[in-house]
């Protein structure tokens, strides 16, 4: 590689990303996409929000479904063709993508090779700002200076598929007026799980009530996730027990999106949508 | 082993509503839990060895056969009598008429949870054999009349102040305090004349080193010793993938095993039995027999399974596992709990009759994370899962559920109309940003408040806020 290569490919590459938004970014929390859309965009990106995805297709992946599985993960090969990468503000989906649609085809050599190629395109979307577009600390145009005291809870996919552990950490550290508290057992599951979380309401109500007690011991205003999925369990408990905690997706911190509501127990009983 | 008819689920929600055990696993597993990660911490080598660990493991598997031949001929060089059972049934059978043709009254068992696993307590009790079990926390089980909760820690479930209770009302010497001391002290005094007056020890095996035939058992008690020396026979009853080469190779594996079981260097007692007692040895059986058993093991390797079989039994999957935590090892049922039994049951028991055990998961990870032979549990729990959807086990609300949501996923366009449907009905429920009831969603909300929806899903906002834009492109 020339020296001029290396100077004129940050200038040049405008990557076109897809943006996988998630299902249940999609229904739950659109504003956590447009979040996305705001950091991809900021970091150089071109975005573009295929219409052929739906969702990753885990809740028939974890049920033992591999061929709605597979015939969603075609789908979602298919919708992103032309991407240079394909990023999603989730670790679990992201990982699914990633590491487990090429297991989806193990006996079709061909399409083992296609989601290879694609899998090889797949970034959660933290790791993608920092791991690929080399972001450090968050640019000023996105900072707020609003001040505030978060906590963090490593979701598990995005941790232990996709290594995502310090990158959230970094960024969220250069945001002026962030303090970061560490709860105790960060890495420990929410009891979400997915499919889990209404096969064994009970279960997992006690998982979720353990973390919402480390929660509330770091007394934050915030908790952030990268992972709706984990942000609703824990939020929704927070409101369940009427914790005036709120929860945002770590996206939204980090593109200074905060005007959105938060996912917060109604203080104020008058206060209706 | 469980009240019949009860299921995993009425097992867990007890579970869950029993502080006391929620507070002795929490002692124990989180004690555990704390000294594996410094003993982790101290050994810069740790993945180097989980490495060659997996590897040895690997290799034997591969070359089972080889191995068990091997094993078979150095163990009858040795004087050993080699037994090979097919099933569970076969393996307590043949201790039970080694023990019978001895005319055995009382035999020592020092902790085995293959011994678990074949039914042993209950064969040997059906034989009419008085069965003394000398682990502490199995001597603890058997007084309770129960089943270990776990692999290492038989009587994890148990307080300390619950074992006192249980002492004193069975022990000849009650412990004179709840102190652990005066608890242990009183465990020996009842245990003690019972290893000198046993007829035959029973014991397991932790590593069976094929070039000398020797079995090799571990423990911090030294009750293995106890069990298997004083008697006139000596009985082993091993599962066939606790195969090693040789002496090294269980070296290598010990180093493992003990950091991931207990956060120690080694254990107390390290011993390794060869062979009956020969002319000249100070002490030692008279015979010895080593029952090799299968029970569906060589179907494991032909189901894709083998990588279960590197297991060396250390319990870290366990301990470190947010459901086994919250529920303990007695709610799954099963001999072996935890991520690791929820693999192996479905194996050994048939996933008819333990399909949500590879279901109550939540693919977290952690499990694979501190195995210490990088056994993919949760990879192998999934493939359970789809089995049990081939062979049409999923409950048909399930099914139905998966089916309509998936029929939708294939079909972005009836997606979009359906998620625009949803978002309007989940919102007719919605009560200062969440939504505390609606229906069909009881598994949610019986315990949480689901946040109601924003105005329009992000698809139809974002194709709304890009129209006309130039570079649309077809969103």
């Amino acid at each position: 590689m020339t020296s001029t290569d290396t100077i004129a490919q940050p200038t040049i590459e405008r990557p076109r990303v897809g943006l996988f938004v998630t299902c249940l970014v999609d229904v739950v929390r659109p504003s956590i996409g447009f979040a996305a859309v705001k950091l991809l965009e900021a970091s150089g990106c071109d975005v573009v929000v295929p219409a052929g995805q739906t969702c990753c297709g885990q809740p028939a992946y974890n049920s033992g479904d591999r061929a709605d599985a597979r015939a969603i993960a075609v789908q979602t090969i298919e919708a992103f063709d032309g991407c240079d990468y394909v990023v999603a503000p989730s670790g679990s989906c992201a990982g699914m993508l990633k590491s487990h649609y090429p297991r989806l085809f193990e006996d079709e050599p061909a399409a083992q090779a296609r989601a290879h190629a694609f899998a090889g395109r797949v970034h959660e979307l933290v790791s993608f700002l920092v791991d690929v577009r080399g972001w450090r600390e968050i640019p000023p145009e996105l900072q707020t200076g609003q001040p505030m005291r978060i906590t963090y809870h490593d979701s598990c996919s995005g941790l232990r598929e996709l290594g995502i552990k310090d990158q959230p950490r970094q960024l969220l550290t250069s945001i002026n007026g962030l303090e970061l508290v560490e709860m105790a057992d960060s890495e420990i599951c929410c009891g979400f799980g997915g499919t889990f979380s209404v096969k064994f309401p009970d279960i997992s109500n006690a998982m979720v009530e353990k973390k919402t007690d480390n929660i509330a011991a770091t007394e934050p205003l915030l908790v952030l996730a990268g992972d709706l999925g984990c942000l609703m369990n824990m939020a929704g408990k927070l409101s369940r027990q009427g914790r005036p905690i709120a929860a945002r997706h770590v996206a939204e911190v980090l593109a200074g999106e905060t005007t959105t509501p938060a996912l917060l127990a109604p203080t104020d009983p008058a206060r209706r949508d | 082993m469980q009240a019949a008819g009860s299921s995993f689920k009425s097992r867990a929600g007890a579970a869950l509503a029993d502080a006391t055990l929620k507070s002795a696993i929490d002692r124990t597993a989180g004690n555990a839990e704390t000294k594996r990660a410094a003993a982790v911490g101290e050994f810069p080598q740790f993945d180097e060895a989980r490495k060659l660990g997996r590897r040895i493991k690997d290799h034997v598997i591969v070359h089972l056969e080889h191995y068990l031949i091997e094993f078979e001929r150095n163990a009858l060089r040795s004087g050993a009598k080699v037994h090979w059972a097919r099933t569970s049934e076969e393996a307590s059978r043949i201790v039970v008429e080694i023990c019978r043709s001895a005319g055995a009254k009382r035999v020592t068992r020092s902790k085995s949870m293959l011994g678990e696993e074949i039914g042993l307590p209950h064969a040997l009790e059906a034989a009419g054999i008085e069965r003394v079990e000398t682990d502490l926390a199995e001597h603890i089980v058997q007084l309770a009349g129960e089943t270990p909760s776990h692999i290492v820690w038989p009587a994890m479930h148990k307080t300390r102040e619950q074992v006192a209770s249980l002492f004193n009302e069975k022990h000849a010497s009650p412990p004179a305090s709840e102190s652990i001391p005066d608890l242990v002290h009183s465990a020996r005094q009842d245990l003690r004349q019972k290893f000198l007056t046993a007829d035959v020890g029973i014991s397991g095996a932790n590593f069976l080193i094929a070039d000398t035939g020797a079995v090799c058992t571990v423990t911090n008690e030294g009750n293995a010793e106890l069990t298997t020396t004083p008697p006139r026979i000596h009985i082993v009853t091993a599962g066939i993938e606790k195969l090693v080469p040789s002496i090294d190779h269980a070296f290598a594996l010990l180093r493992l095993l003990v950091r991931s079981a207990t956060g120690g260097d080694f254990t107390q007692y390290t011993t390794f039995h060869c062979g009956p007692k020969r002319p000249g040895d100070a002490d030692g059986p008279e015979e010895f027999h080593i029952v090799l058993v299968d029970n569906g093991r060589t179907r494991m390797l032909a189901e894709g399974l083998a990588a279960m079989l590197r297991c060396i039994r250390c319990g870290a999957c366990m301990n470190h596992c947010v459901v086994y935590r919250q529920i303990g090892g007695h709610a799954y049922g099963a001999t072996y709990p935890g991520p690791m039994g929820s693999v192996l049951t479905p194996a050994i028991d048939g996933l008819a009759n333990s399909r949500d055990l590879p279901n109550a998961c939540t693919l977290n990870g952690k499990c694979a994370e501190v195995c210490p032979v990088e056994i993919p549990l949760p990879t192998l729990l999934r493939g359970w899962r789809d089995r049990s959807w081939k062979e049409g086990l999923e409950p048909l609300t399930v099914r139905t559920g998966i089916g309509i949501w998936a029929y939708f996923a294939r079909h972005p366009f009836f997606y979009r109309l359906a998620t625009a449907v949803a978002v309007h009905w989940m919102r007719l429920f919605r009560k200062g940003g969440w939504i505390a009831w609606m229906p069909l969603a009881g598994g949610w909300t019986q315990h949480r408040d689901f946040p109601a929806p924003q105005r329009a899903t992000f698809i139809a906002a974002y194709k709304a806020m890009r129209k006309g834009a130039p570079n649309d492109n077809g969103t």
